[in-house]
């Protein structure tokens, strides 16, 4: 390894050679404000567009200022981060980024979390002496995502996220000059293109012009209405990520004050999604097995590897990209569209409410999940098994408008039935988690064995694709697991190829699955804060008393009162869909 | 999106072109090129055939369009209008002939009027400078034009 010797602000410092300014700086707790730049260590993300010249530095002896993100160290140079001169070369940059920017901050839903107000804070710039003329674009609604480009500074991280980590490809920088802007191809819709709604570009985006469809204020509607009974589902990833929105560290676990929350809120009752995700692996894992079965046997139509289903940005994506390939995922719904069947079923009949009455609320870490729940598929005559779908982030909001202090909340249980879970379902928010918790069930029910150890380490990481070999009994299944779009492809281009050797396959549309999703708090760059997200979900895991999906109570008096057997004819109708091929065909 | 269906046999000669370039990325630019000279333009579909065949996405390809003046999504008209923007035309001119023909059709620079008859567009010196200010409708060529000539030129095509 060759290294390089410098001082930064008068401090020596020793890096690898090759190492940014930027990051040499970091290494000695030196902070350089960054805009364009961001990196997510561990994962494929990296943009470095070297465009904004925000983290320029001095470097003593040259006549430029240079960009600490995309400048390498070089041995003896003597580095200042904070001159007048870089000081002021940085409130020039910001004067001329925001004299195309609108001046929207009190009414923007990217303020107090919005990398460029920040800056502009940082920066102490009180007014922006040039005014230019300022673009105007026309905005895009889908059911997920909004795209206000007037507040785009073209970092293009957005970019990087749909086209080198989701390998998705549907953004490009359009047009020269002060016209440019990053847009779809035609400047069509989100909704007309191949977007899968994952949200990663809105996780990047520094700025108020990606966000999310905010459904809050229609949630508050139903939940007024005298009408309605609303009932509220959360998603597992969410409990490990609620509490950064009010201060609280990263990885802290905040189930009880969430329900809480939730209860005042107004909601009629509060339930998990994670009761759901049980029975999710119920499903996947009698399709599993029984595929299994039958390949193993010789069927040559039983097709091996099976994927499973349950995150909506990878069924986009496969529909989009690999339409050839439908007949290989799982059938099973995501964990939000069973609970929304179950819910206006079982649950409704239950109430004694026509499902009509009743409205399904589910708090997600995900874009995707907001599409999911408009899909035609998943309605009864035009009423959706899931009404609406809100983000942790909105969430949080509705709380702040509530003026709940969140922190100081008593912590609260879910209610029952659809309030019950186990470890196995809790883990469906982290990379891996789905894929353990179907061996978890699987094993024992092809065994007929207990299950002595239940931490399947070997699946457990944040590697972007990984591969581990189960022994079921004298069995070896091998088993796979990506997460991140463009990982998936690379797993599917091999089924493809006929080079796969796995019996099944875990893929999450997000970069650490859903403790990473597009409706998650922002990490604003941080890998560590997806990381203690994971920790907390397996902590949560172990802490439970039951960690097989099986051993769910309320699961198995669904099965015994309602569904009868595990991929039996009611849960095809409830619990199993359909794939179409969405590659848009060019006409000639 | 425009509601335009490619001839069979045009599509085929597009795939060819992107196989003289090897399918290669890096030759977008010159894939273009010859798609556009092939189809007058660059309608969407002609931009989604190249992407599949290159194997770039299609925004990429969009982004790429955008970028460059020279490339049109819009197609000619039936009487193309050039006029050019080169030195020698310049300076005698062009600039207030061009915004008369613009004025006249209520079109901007690789625009076509609506109902398809004329499209304006800038050349680069076409080496008539003795000519100068330089202006071509279709084929033909009219030298020495001055912004009062416009009229009676269009008048020839109306
Ligand atoms: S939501 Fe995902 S697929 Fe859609 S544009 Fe953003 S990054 Fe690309
Ligand atoms: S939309 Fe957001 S992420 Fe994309 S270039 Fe603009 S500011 Fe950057
Ligand atoms: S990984 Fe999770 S958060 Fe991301 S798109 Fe899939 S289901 Fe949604
Ligand atoms: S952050 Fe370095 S140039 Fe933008
Ligand atoms: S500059 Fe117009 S013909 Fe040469």
């Amino acid at each position: 390894m060759e290294i390089v010797q410098l001082t930064i602000d008068n401090k020596k410092v020793v890096v690898e050679k090759g190492t940014t300014i930027l990051e040499a700086a970091k290494s000695i707790g030196v902070d350089i404000p960054t805009l364009c730049y961001m990196k997510l260590h561990d994962t494929n993300f990296e943009n470095k567009p070297g465009g904004c010249r925000v983290c320029v530095v001095e470097v003593e002896g040259r006549r430029n200022l240079a960009p600490s993100c995309k400048s390498t160290c070089e041995e003896g140079m003597k580095i200042n981060t904070h001159s007048v001169r870089v000081v002021n070369a940085r409130r020039t940059v910001m004067e001329l980024i925001l004299s195309d920017h609108p001046f929207e901050c009190l009414v923007c839903a990217k303020s107090g979390d919005c990398e460029l107000q920040s800056l502009a804070q940082n920066l102490g710039i009180r007014e922006v002496k040039y005014q230019g003329e300022k673009n105007k674009y026309k905005s895009d609604e889908s059911p997920a995502i909004i795209r206000e480009m007037e507040k785009c500074i073209m970092c293009r991280r957005c970019e990087t996220a749909c086209n080198d980590v989701q390998t998705v490809g549907v953004l490009s920088a359009i047009n020269r000059g002060f016209e440019s802007v990053v847009a779809p191809a035609f400047e069509m819709d989100l909704d007309h293109s191949t977007c899968t709604f994952c949200g990663q570009c809105v996780a990047v985006c520094p700025t108020g012009a990606l966000t999310e469809r905010d459904s809050s204020s229609k949630v508050m509607d139903a939940i007024v209405d005298p009408n309605k009974t609303v009932i509220v589902n959360t998603a597992p990833a969410v409990r490990a990520a609620l509490g950064e929105e009010f201060g609280m560290d990263a990885g802290t676990l905040v189930t009880g004050k969430m329900v809480s929350a939730l209860r005042k809120l107004g909601f009629d009752h509060v339930f998990d999604t994670d009761f759901a995700a049980d029975l999710t692996i119920m499903e996947e894992g009698t399709e599993l097995l029984g595929r299994l079965g039958k390949h193993l046997a010789g069927d040559k139509d039983v097709k091996l590897p099976i994927l499973t289903s349950c995150c909506p940005g990878w069924v986009n994506f496969f529909e989009h990209q690999f339409p050839d390939m439908l007949d290989i995922p799982s059938t099973a719904k995501s964990p939000q569209q069973m609970f929304g069947a179950i819910a206006k079923t079982y649950f409704a009949d239950q109430l004694e409410k026509k499902r009509e009455d009743v409205v399904v609320v589910s708090v997600m870490p995900c874009l995707a999940k907001k599409y999911e729940c408009s899909r035609d598929e998943f309605k009864v005559d035009g009423d959706p098994d899931v009404n609406l779908s809100i983000s942790t982030r909105e969430l949080a909001q509705m709380i702040r408008n509530a003026n709940l202090n969140f922190e100081a909340l008593e912590d609260d249980d879910f209610d029952q039935p659809m309030g019950e879970s186990t470890g196995a379902a809790v883990i469906f928010g982290t990379t891996g988690g789905v894929i353990e918790a179907a061996v978890r069930t699987a094993y024992e029910v092809h065994t007929k064995k207990t299950l002595e150890r239940l931490d399947f380490e070997e699946l457990r990481g944040m590697e972007g694709i990984r591969s581990a070999t189960i022994d079921f009994d004298g069995l070896p299944i091998n088993i796979g697991i990506a997460h991140g779009l463009g990982n998936a492809r690379k797993l599917l281009e091999d089924i493809k190829a006929g080079k796969s050797e796995f019996h099944a396959i875990e893929i999450m549309a997000c970069p650490g699955g859903c403790i990473g999703g597009g409706g998650q708090p922002y990490h604003h760059g941080d890998v560590e804060i997806l990381k203690k997200r994971q920790r907390a979900i397996y902590e949560e895991d172990k802490g439970k008393i039951l960690r097989k999906s099986h051993e769910n109570p309320f699961i198995q008096k669904l099965y015994k009162e309602f569904l009868g057997e595990p991929c039996g004819e009611k849960s095809h109708e409830l619990l199993h869909t359909h794939y179409y091929d969405k590659k848009k065909k060019i006409e000639i | 999106m425009a509601d335009i269906k490619l001839p069979a046999a045009k599509v085929e000669e597009l795939k060819e072109v992107c196989k003289k370039f090897n399918n290669e990325p890096g030759e977008l630019i010159n894939v273009l090129h010859a798609a556009q000279e092939l189809f007058g333009y660059l309608p969407a579909e002609v931009q989604e055939v190249v992407a599949n065949e290159m194997n770039v996405s299609v925004a990429h390809v969009y982004g790429v369009v955008t970028f460059y003046s020279f490339f049109s999504m819009i197609p000619k008209g039936e009487h193309p209008i050039s006029i050019c923007m080169g030195t020698a035309c310049y300076v005698r001119g062009a600039e207030k002939v061009l915004d008369e023909f613009k004025r006249h059709l209520d079109v901007k620079v690789g625009e076509t009027t609506e109902d398809g008859k004329f499209s304006i567009s800038c050349l680069r010196c076409v080496g008539a400078c003795g000519l100068a200010p330089v202006v071509t409708v279709g084929e033909k060529v009219y030298g020495r034009i001055a912004p009062e000539d416009v009229k009676g030129i269009l008048a020839e095509y109306m």
